[in-house]
């Protein structure tokens, strides 16, 4: 997470991708025009403020000057010329950075309010995303519910994520390290608690740990621990409190297990193993009264072990 | 030596006691009258109050950020505290503005005419404006919406609050702006005083006649993006939620085809009033009349081509992208010429820094900065990077506060003599505005810098640990400042009204029409119709060899 603290430029975050220099020496081409055309406009201003100031030596406009064809037209002609320099540029650092490679690795990201879902060509799916070092990564994107977008500052890239609809981006790291993914698309409540981190690691490292399953659990923390990590891994805190009776957009966890109450339409229940195991895998089958339908389903992404883990976590709280 | 051939009447210091304001009493006398002039009073004070809102709305938006985590409220809060500032500042504020307020008061009488084309029209556009209004404010007490002020599906047409209402707002005000529209071409068009030529205009009308051309073209595509919108939610008919069938990208496509030409609609007035200050300040001819005329036509034109430039990391093809990231090059260089021609125009001038006029170069500064920092994201491969980040917001406040906002006070601190027969007080009105200048620039120059590395918008909460934290706060110092000389502007303005000094007719020597008639002007203008024998802006010159006399014969 330190990868953030820094800064590249005074403007720009770390080059932390292979298109970064070129998506800056644009930018800091256009912040050069920037500089001369705001230097001319204001020193223009002040300067006729100050040196044509009404007086007694200059009670009225001293010059008819009211049209020159040569002086707005050069007006014109200049900054469109700029304008078609700066336009053909924006256009070639676009395609290099939205085209990917022939021998891009492609992972299949899910946005869901408000989580990520990275899958991967071996079938596992995480919810920070993994990614080699020097190796062209090529993200195929879609979204569960509403607009989300993928942003990765240090990276230069960004697009949208769509119900119903894929879109991509690729980039390649330089280097191992840690880089913030926003979703920079307004999503709802925590949109801004949307947020994971890509981790660029060496090309052995990727590999080794990704035998071994990236979010693998850690032998050495108990089933509760594990369920714990996974309950901000995959965004449950977002909508879920820990304390009593605390109420977000579902209710909290504390006490849940063992709890009784009724449902939107009626029912009543005991949110034993099999009632929780379901309220994730198929959240609209029952709703607590009093909330909104506004749960998705982690029906691809939890697998046994972690569901066990969860239930475990949630026993712990009372 | 007047320019015109003066209302004989009205020659300076003769005035009646009788004007549009005492005419006629009582509320009714006001809610229900057709005088252009009074329904312009009743709109800007309408208006300004919707400001207030905004502004207090922005005030809890930047104290919020203050912190990462809760700092006054919680996420669902600022979610709605957020989305209805963007509503009432675009919706209630900057759409209806300068031309509701300033326009209706000022147009008429700068081309020598009676009223608009349509005066019970121009009541009804007041008055729908006034449901419009009242059916937003309702819907906010009534649980509010928390989509943005852009309602983009499928999270507007999903999610459970009051976007069916919020949207029939907005279509409601829709109207209004279209009637205020359409009057104003047909006024343009018909109602110039005899001698009033296309080229005598002033440009603040030109500009009046563009913004109605895209107000009548642009605003029932919004109409009907948000009739679709209610009609998905209500009838469950899939067009743009993809679970019913619908395409969401659609939404965006409706949505910009409005909401781009309308941001012309919001900064053009605004650049026709600042054709108006610096040629009435610098006591001299506009430089390049023509040029300015018609490259408000020419933005008016192009501003229909180029809405994709929103959505340049929506999804579109990268074909799409390119066309239309080149066409908003092209609207660029109209505004380009404006800038340099105003600048222009102060080369040998003699100039004054009044209240209008520091309002003025506020808006030669920061527009010139908003117009700039916009070539960042009509440019494709640095806009993927800033698009919906901080950078974004920056831009957009620094041309739209920065640009219309300006040019809104300084119209009003222009013509305020001319609305009430009264002076504000000089020496607070400049201070006011010099304090919003360095309060805006406080406010949002550091948002360019978070924005371009990386902070996105409408966030609620940041990391502690981003780096971020110390620009949030220095902008919400900024927005303190602001507040201090927004306040400090209508205590004086408000001061006015009461104790304020006794206006002339034309305490500025401005050459344009409206200036004949007294302050406050009479029910009908004019006792005759001017007839125009000269341009706006025919100040008296002292040339080499006139230089002798023409000093002394110039203010007679």
């Amino acid at each position: 997470m330190a990868s953030t603290t820094q800064t590249g430029s005074f403007w720009m975050p770390p080059q932390a991708s292979t298109n970064a220099a070129e998506v800056d020496s644009l930018f800091d081409f256009i912040m050069d025009l920037n500089y001369i055309f705001f230097a001319i406009i204001f020193a223009m201003t002040v300067y006729f403020i100050v040196k044509y100031k009404k007086s007694d030596e200059n009670p009225v406009a001293t010059s008819d000057f009211d049209h020159s064809t040569l002086w707005e037209g050069a007006w014109a002609f200049i900054p469109l010329l700029l304008c078609f320099v700066v336009f053909f540029w924006g256009f070639k650092v676009f395609l290099n950075s939205t085209v990917a490679p022939d021998n891009a690795m492609e992972i299949n990201v899910t946005a869901q309010k408000w989580a990520w879902n990275f899958k991967y060509d071996d079938g596992q799916s995480t919810s920070d995303l993994y990614v080699p070092a020097g190796q062209p990564v090529k993200l195929i994107m879609k979204s569960k519910d509403v607009l989300h977008s993928f942003f990765v500052p240090d990276f230069r890239v960004k697009s949208d994520v769509i119900p119903g609809r894929y879109t991509t981006v690729w980039f390649e790291a330089i280097e191992p390290g840690d880089h913030r993914i926003f979703c920079t698309e307004y999503c709802g409540r925590e949109h801004s608690g949307m947020y994971r981190t890509v981790h660029v690691l060496s090309a052995e490292d990727f590999a080794k740990k990704k035998s071994a399953g990236f979010e693998g659990r850690d032998e050495s923390i108990s089933p509760a621990e594990w369920g714990k990590q996974l309950y901000s891994k995959y965004g449950c805190n977002a909508c879920h409190g820990l304390n009593e009776g605390e109420v977000k957009v579902g209710p909290s966890f504390y006490g849940i297990y063992g709890r009784k109450g009724e449902t939107t339409t009626g029912e009543s229940y005991v949110a034993n193993e099999e009632y929780i195991r379901e309220s994730i895998m198929e959240p609209m089958a029952k709703i607590v009264k009093g909330y909104a339908p506004a749960m998705p389903s982690f029906k691809d992404q939890i697998g046994d072990d972690q569901m066990d883990a969860l239930i475990a976590f949630m026993k712990t709280l009372k | 030596m007047s320019n015109t051939q003066a209302d004989p009447g009205y020659e300076l210091g003769q005035k009646e006691s009788t004007n549009y304001i005492n005419a006629s009493k009582g509320l009714m006398s006001w809610l229900f009258t057709i005088d252009h002039k009074r329904i312009g009073l009743m709109y800007l004070f309408t208006i300004m109050a919707t400001f207030a809102l905004g502004g207090f709305l922005a005030l809890a938006v930047r104290l919020e950020l203050f912190t990462p985590g809760e700092t006054i409220m919680g996420p669902d809060a600022y979610n709605k505290v957020f989305t209805l500032h963007g509503l009432v500042m675009v919706f209630l504020f900057i759409v209806p503005g300068i031309p509701a307020a300033l326009g209706n008061f000022v147009m008429p009488l700068m081309l020598g005419a009676k009223d608009v084309a349509f005066p019970k029209l121009n009541l009804a556009s007041f008055h729908i404006y006034v449901i419009g209004t009242i059916m937003a404010l309702y819907t906010t007490l009534d649980g509010g919406v928390d989509t943005g002020w852009t309602f983009y599906t499928p999270y507007s047409s999903t999610i459970d609050s009051q976007v069916v209402m919020m949207t029939m707002s907005a279509f409601v005000l829709g109207f209004s702006s279209i009637f205020t529209g359409l009057n104003f071409i047909v006024t343009i068009h018909k109602m110039r005083a005899p001698g009033m030529t296309w080229d005598r205009l002033p440009l603040f009308v030109w500009s009046l006649y563009a913004t109605a051309i895209i107000q009548v073209m642009a605003t029932p595509v919004l109409g009907i993006t948000l009739m679709l919108l209610a009609m998905e939610r209500i009838m469950n008919i899939g067009i743009f939620d993809p679970a019913l069938g619908g395409d969401p990208v659609l939404f965006q496509h409706f949505f910009w085809f409005y909401s781009h030409p309308a941001v012309y609609i919001m900064i053009l007035p605004g650049m026709g009033v600042m054709s108006e200050l610096i040629t009435t300040f610098s006591r001299k001819r506009i430089f390049g009349y023509r040029a300015i005329a018609l490259s408000s036509i020419a933005i008016a034109v192009i501003s229909f081509l180029v809405w994709g430039h929103h959505m340049f990391v929506s999804g579109q093809s990268a074909y799409a992208g390119m066309v239309f990231s080149f066409l908003t090059f092209l609207v660029a260089i109209p505004s380009a010429i404006k800038v340099i021609n105003w600048s222009t125009t102060l080369y040998k001038g003699s100039i004054t820094m009044d209240a209008p006029m520091v309002w003025a170069f506020s808006f030669l500064i920061l527009f010139t900065i908003g117009g700039l920092t916009g070539i960042f994201l009509g440019a494709l491969g640095t806009d993927i990077h800033l698009h919906d980040t901080y950078f974004v917001v920056a831009h957009f406040h620094y041309v739209m506060m920065g640009g219309t906002a300006m040019a809104f006070f300084g119209g009003i601190h222009y013509w305020w003599p001319k609305m009430f027969g009264k002076m504000y007080k000089e020496g607070p009105a400049r201070f006011a505005a010099w304090t919003v200048f360095v309060g805006f620039n406080v406010t949002f120059f550091p948002q360019f810098i978070m924005g371009s590395r990386g902070m996105p918008r409408r966030y609620y909460d940041y990391m502690p640990d981003s780096g971020y934290q110390i620009f949030h706060q220095i902008s919400t110092v900024g927005s303190w400042i602001l507040f201090v000389g927004m306040l400090v502007m209508a205590v004086n303005l408000l001061a006015s009204l009461k104790s304020g000094k006794e206006a002339s007719a034309n305490p500025w020597e401005a050459r344009s029409l409206e200036w004949l008639t007294q302050s406050p002007p009479i029910e009908h203008n004019f006792h005759e119709i001017p007839t125009v024998v000269e341009g706006p802006y025919e100040f008296p010159i002292a040339t080499a060899t006139a230089n002798a006399q023409g000093a002394e014969s110039s203010d007679s």
